[in-house]
């Protein structure tokens, strides 16, 4: 569905994006993890035709992005950073001007603006003015607009930013009902570590204009992170020096009462540290162990916390 | 072609739907131009005294509600792309560019629809002015409001070709919009007449296309129908709707970067 070969995005001396090679089959639903600068939102705009890059090549839907743009445009969906739907226009109009924009019949138009209507919770907003509602029944209205033609591949900039959790969780109810009703292809960037983990399935990460990791958030945290682990013990500094001869462990951090550790298999590394404890006769009380998070993948890539940086 | 017409309808339509929505915004449009009429017009038959060109054709309405028309469309149109600038802040815009809508579309469609509010206008003002004692000449007044149209896409398509060149300085759009505004209409006598002004701001409004455009809407409104002055003005507004659509064409094909 996607196929970019060293893709290169340059706004003066600002290298945007620095070379990315990009292969997404039909039907994926994949997740562009990324601090804010790091390029997702110029990338996607390489890939929906509006801005030409500066080098490498990019097929989407079937066509390449320079030679024909308008027919990958036919063939897409864009929800961008900001707002679709004109300010000065009634949530109504807009979302039936967008359907006329496609092509489709007054009657198919009527049916999909009333599902999507109803399924985002935008019923009683349609004959308000776009600039009357808030950021995030904006937002949805943005998603309502991108999914009225219901395209074969859907991008997606930072669809949930900005939403309440409940509207999070039924905005992506009903993205994935359109996808499995129309065999949506979806590419979305979003900086909610907790969203590309639970929804995507295959997460990319760019950091710098760069992909430095692409897999599935799962296996992308036990290959990159591994687990973390943590015993309230009486006397942590022994325990530490056991935990430090584990195999693959790091991040070894002794507190009061405590010891914290990163290792690579937590349930494995919690029983080899409370038998050595045991045989030393050190007391350990309770251990934990904690699955990584894809912060922790971040971490490990670039030794800079996904967290802070998006806090900044 | 085809599908430049159905994309240029989409978009004149939606650009129309919020005035359609809220006519009342047409309608305080117009209360500029008529408190601009109530207190200038006056002021002007008194200070140009009862002979020279201003009342040479019966009272000092006639002179100046085509006037008042044309600076309801210089004003009007003019600014406009502001709309579009919003449009590029909110990103509505990006939106429309990502959809198969041709381009050109995106500007003609803007443009043709400042037609509609600019006609409602001028109708409104003619139709409060007859009562004092405006003469109506249908056939005139009807080729008039057609060439305030053509000249209204001209000026909406430049607007929004400014508004497109400014995008990343925002502050500059009115600016430039207010800095070429008041000379145009000083130059173009359309407040006061030009025939007392020195040599060098008569030769000046003769570059001034809106000069021609405002003797071609006197002499239309006059009844004078197969005048130079009207010809003119026809070819000075379609040369500004022709340069301000190719101008908005281009900018418009190099407004997502
Ligand atoms: N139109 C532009 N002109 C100049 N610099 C830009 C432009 N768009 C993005 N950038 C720069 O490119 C880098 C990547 O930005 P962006 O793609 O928006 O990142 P992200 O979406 O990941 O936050 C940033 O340093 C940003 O300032
Ligand atoms: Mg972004």
């Amino acid at each position: 569905m996607i196929q970019t070969k060293g893709l290169t995005k340059d706004f003066g001396a600002v290298h945007a994006v620095r070379g990315i090679t990009l292969a997404i089959e039909p039907g994926e639903l994949v997740a562009v993890l990324g601090p804010n600068g790091a390029g997702k939102t110029t990338t996607m705009r390489m890939l929906t035709t509006l801005i030409a890059p500066t080098s490498g090549s990019a097929e989407v839907a079937g066509h390449d992005v320079v030679r024909s743009p308008g027919e990958v445009r036919r063939r897409i969906g864009y929800v961008g950073q900001g707002n679709g739907a004109g300010h000065q226009h009634r949530v109504a109009d807009e979302l039936h001007s967008q359907a006329a924009i496609y092509g489709l019949s007054r009657a198919d138009a009527r049916t999909r603006v009333g599902s999507l209507v109803e399924a985002l919770d935008l019923g009683d907003l349609v004959k308000r003015k776009v600039s009357e509602l808030s950021g995030g029944q904006r937002r949805r209205l943005d998603v309502a607009m991108g999914l009225v033609h219901a395209p074969g591949l859907l991008f997606l900039d930072e669809p949930s930013t900005g939403l309440a959790p409940q509207n999070r969780a039924n905005l992506w109810e009903h993205i994935l009902r359109m996808r499995a009703e129309h065999d949506m292809t979806i590419v979305l960037t979003t900086h909610y570590l907790d969203e590309a983990d639970s929804m995507a399935e295959r997460v990319v990460i760019v950091d710098q204009g760069e992909v430095i990791a692409d897999d599935t958030a799962s296996s992308l945290k036990s290959k990159l992170a591994g687990d973390r682990v943590a015993f309230s013990t009486g006397s942590p500094s022994d325990l530490a020096a056991i935990v430090s001869q584990l195999p693959g462990s790091s991040e070894v951090e002794a507190t009061d009462g405590e010891v914290r550790a990163r290792v690579a298999d937590g349930p494995v590394a919690v029983a080899e540290v409370l038998r050595a404890a045991f045989e030393k006769g050190i007391a350990a009380g309770s251990a934990q162990t904690f699955r990584p998070t894809l912060d922790d993948v971040f971490l490990s890539l670039t030794g800079r916390s996904l967290r802070e940086e998006n806090a900044k | 072609m085809t599908t430049l017409a159905r994309d240029t309808r989409i978009v004149f339509v939606r650009e129309l739907k919020p005035m359609i929505r809220d006519p009342f915004s047409v309608v305080f449009g117009l209360v500029q131009p008529l408190v601009f009429l109530a207190l200038f017009g006056p002021l002007l038959s008194g200070s140009v005294g009862s002979a020279g060109p201003v009342t040479a054709g019966g009272t000092v309405w006639q002179w100046f509600v085509p006037s008042i028309l044309v600076m309801t469309a210089l004003f009007g149109t003019s600014a406009v792309g502001s709309n579009l600038l919003y449009e590029f802040q909110t990103g509505a815009h990006e939106r429309m560019l990502v959809t198969p809508l041709s381009r050109s579309s995106l500007l003609i469609g803007r443009s043709l629809k400042e037609m509609v509010p600019l006609a409602g206008q001028a109708v409104l003002i003619v139709a409060v002015m007859v009562p004092f004692g405006f003469d109506l000449y249908p056939a005139g007044a009807l080729l008039g409001l057609a060439l305030l149209a053509v000249f209204g896409v001209g000026l909406g398509s430049l607007s929004y070709a400014l508004a497109i060149a400014v995008r990343k300085n925002e502050w500059m759009f009115w600016l430039v919009q207010q800095t070429l505004l008041f000379p145009l209409m000083i130059l173009s006598g359309m407040l006061l007449p030009l025939e007392s002004g020195p040599g060098w701001m008569q030769a000046a409004s003769r570059a001034n296309p809106l000069a021609y455009v405002v003797d071609a809407e006197r002499a239309l409104f006059a009844g004078d129908v197969a005048s130079l002055d009207a010809l003119w003005g026809a070819v000075a507004a379609g040369a500004t709707a022709a340069i301000g659509l190719f101008v908005g064409i281009r900018a418009m094909l190099r407004s997502a970067d």
